[in-house]
């Protein structure tokens, strides 16, 4: 800033060649506004249009009038729903779940991603590439053998997995860990080893290594891999829609999908403010921890 | 070994081979600790993800009721049905079309928040961003609801310009557009934000050399940008090939498959066969046709990874 800005002054005999490439410049910006522009409408509108819906009243919906702009505003779908106790069961299981699920995967990956970044033993090169292998998996490929194998098991023990909310406490770490474990194998690896020696020098254990060193020093990486396992537990649709299938172990996104379309019936007031209040506390972490979010995002191919 | 050849001198000997006991014990203990450490990590992946993958291709070769062992069977039968050439079809269709426009979208708009001040990024980025931070089965029913046969908003406002109503879901051509359009909404956002960060890492002395050398604009983006970004656009394009390959959210909710099973994707339709139809060894087969493309997939990407590893 100040250096442009001196250099302005210093040659004024140069204002005329300034002036033209910033009206090219001027023009690109322009330019670049403009698509911008069209591509956050394309990105906003169908967020936007479950606001819009979800404040109409089902009879403004039938009606069929502009379906952009709201009439008669009313909070009718939120009350609707925030008094089920059905819905609230859904936000319930979800966020039972997923907390869980977060704390599982901290508890797994990090000491894991601690022991294949800093103690070289027999097979941790390849652990960690069969981690990051384990990540390309797709759940698309596992649901089948998962539940027959979940099936099983309860046959042979009379522990019955299937059609509770908790069994997706089990399944879903395969989802986050390996994940975690791999961008905080890059966020370990970058800890400078001095740090760590001098710990050990000084009497610490691995345990308090980990502990009073690593943790605290990698703890944006610790928060991203946190965000990342969250907004996945929350999202994922697929295991609970073939694991779960009583109305009181369903998760959000399940849940509004089953129980809000009956038949042909669709109630698009309430499925668009379901929605949206499902979509509401990974938008709200986005919102506040946005960095960190784009972090996680990142660090898994620019940290290897 | 050293000890042998100074085994006259006793009590040097005793010493080193204390002291090399002790150096043994506190690897051990290292290597104790660093194994019990990835146990849990090992245990979850052998149980949770090895064992089901093999468990899958065991599943491929029983029959409907899972007693009898009907070798390649299952394949022989799909190979027969129609249905399951037109499930390949779309999903080669699906995937690459979806990933080379969530590539080609990504690519301008990164460009674009490069352009302007850095001031106005961060909102920019922000805002773009949202497709990918919605989980997707609750942004799909947002784009249901676009596409309604009777209420769609999008056929509302193009009837303001002539444009007849478009049924989005219920023709099989509209259907496959619709669900390629949906994937491209939610998946571009992460490639806007893969190109961003690398292009952020391209030297600016780079472009100043291309321009004092009279490259143009075009020049410079293949000369200079491509190549730089090179391998995070490949580990990218391929990452989002297997995502999307895989994809059954989006699929699933917009269209489940129809109209005729004409939008069905592999996971789809091994969800449809295999839960839903309760065939669970049919099923398992459908979905194991995903592995050869995943694999080339995955061989690519570890190549790539490994190699930025090294360069770093």
């Amino acid at each position: 800033m100040a250096s442009t800005a001196i250099i302005n002054k210093a040659a004024p005999t140069r204002a005329v060649k300034y002036g033209s490439m910033s009206r090219d410049r001027k023009w690109a910006l322009r330019w670049s506004y403009f698509f911008l522009t069209l591509f956050a409408i394309f990105s906003l509108v169908p967020p936007l249009y479950m606001l819009i819906t979800s404040l109409k009243s089902s009879a403004e919906i039938s009606a069929a009038t502009n379906p952009w702009w709201v009439f008669h505003p009313t909070l009718e779908n939120y009350i609707g729903l925030l008094t089920s106790n059905q819905f609230l069961r859904f936000f319930w299981n979800s966020a039972l779940v997923s907390i869980f699920v977060v704390t599982i995967t901290m508890l797994i990956s990090v000491p894991a991603a601690f022991a294949l970044a800093r103690m070289r033993f027999w097979g941790s090169a390849t652990l960690a590439t069969g981690v990051f292998l384990t990540y390309l998996i797709p759940d698309s490929l596992l649901f089948i053998p998962l539940f027959k194998m979940f099936a099983v098991f309860g046959d042979w023990t009379g522990i019955q997995l299937i059609n509770r909310w908790y069994v997706l406490l089990i399944i879903y770490p395969t989802l986050t860990v390996p994940f975690c474990t791999w961008i905080m194998i890059g966020y370990f690896a970058s800890i400078p080893k001095e740090l760590d020696e001098a710990a050990i020098i000084d009497g610490a254990s691995w345990f308090q290594t980990l502990t009073r060193i690593f943790i605290p020093v990698a703890l944006p990486g610790l928060i991203a891999a946190t965000i990342f396992a969250f907004t996945v537990s929350w999202a994922q649709f697929l295991y609970p829609l073939v694991f779960t299938t009583s109305n009181d172990q369903l998760v959000l996104p399940v849940g509004i999908i089953t129980s809000l379309i009956k038949g042909d019936v669709f109630n698009w007031g309430q499925i668009m403010t379901g929605a949206l209040l499902g979509a509401a506390p990974p938008l709200i972490i986005y919102a506040f921890l946005m960095d960190y979010y784009i972090a996680g995002l990142t660090a898994g191919a620019t940290k290897g | 070994m050293v000890d042998v050849a100074f085994q006259p001198n006793r009590v040097a000997g005793a010493k080193s081979a204390r002291k090399r006991s002790s150096l043994k014990t506190a690897l051990k203990r290292k290597s104790t600790a660093a194994f019990l450490m990835t146990l849990p990590l090992i245990l979850l992946i052998t149980i949770l993800v090895l064992y089901p993958a093999i468990y899958s291709l065991h599943l491929a070769t029983l029959n409907k009721s899972m007693q009898r062992f009907i070798g390649l069977g299952n394949f022989e039968f799909l190979f027969k049905r129609d249905t399951f050439w037109l499930v390949v079809k779309q999903s080669c269709i699906f995937a690459i079309t979806a990933v080379v426009f969530k590539a080609l979208i990504g690519f301008i708009v990164a460009h674009f928040v490069h352009n302007i001040p850095a001031k106005g990024q961060r909102k920019w980025r922000g805002m773009l961003l949202v497709p990918w931070v919605i989980p997707p089965a609750m942004s799909t029913l947002a784009w249901l609801w676009l596409f309604d046969p009777s209420y769609s908003a999008f056929n509302y406002t193009l009837s303001f310009f002539g444009i007849g109503p478009i049924p989005w879901t219920g023709d099989a051509n509209w259907a496959r557009f619709s669900v390629i359009l949906v994937n491209i909404w939610y998946g571009a956002p992460f490639f806007m934000i893969m190109y961003l960060a690398s292009l952020k890492s391209v030297p600016d002395q780079l472009y100043e050399a291309a321009a004092i050398d009279g490259a143009n604009w075009w020049q410079r983006i293949w000369y200079v940008t491509l190549p730089m970004m090179r391998n995070i656009i490949a580990i990218t394009t391929l990452f989002s090939l297997i995502v999307t390959f895989a994809n059954f959210d989006i699929v699933r909710i917009l269209t489940a498959g129809g109209p005729l099973d004409h939008t069905h994707i592999f996971a789809t339709w091994a969800f449809r066969i295999g839960i839903e139809g309760s065939d669970i060894p049919l099923g398992a087969s459908v979905s194991l046709f995903m592995v050869p493309i995943l694999a080339v997939a995955a061989i690519f990407i570890l190549r790539d990874v490994n190699k930025r590893g090294n360069e770093a």
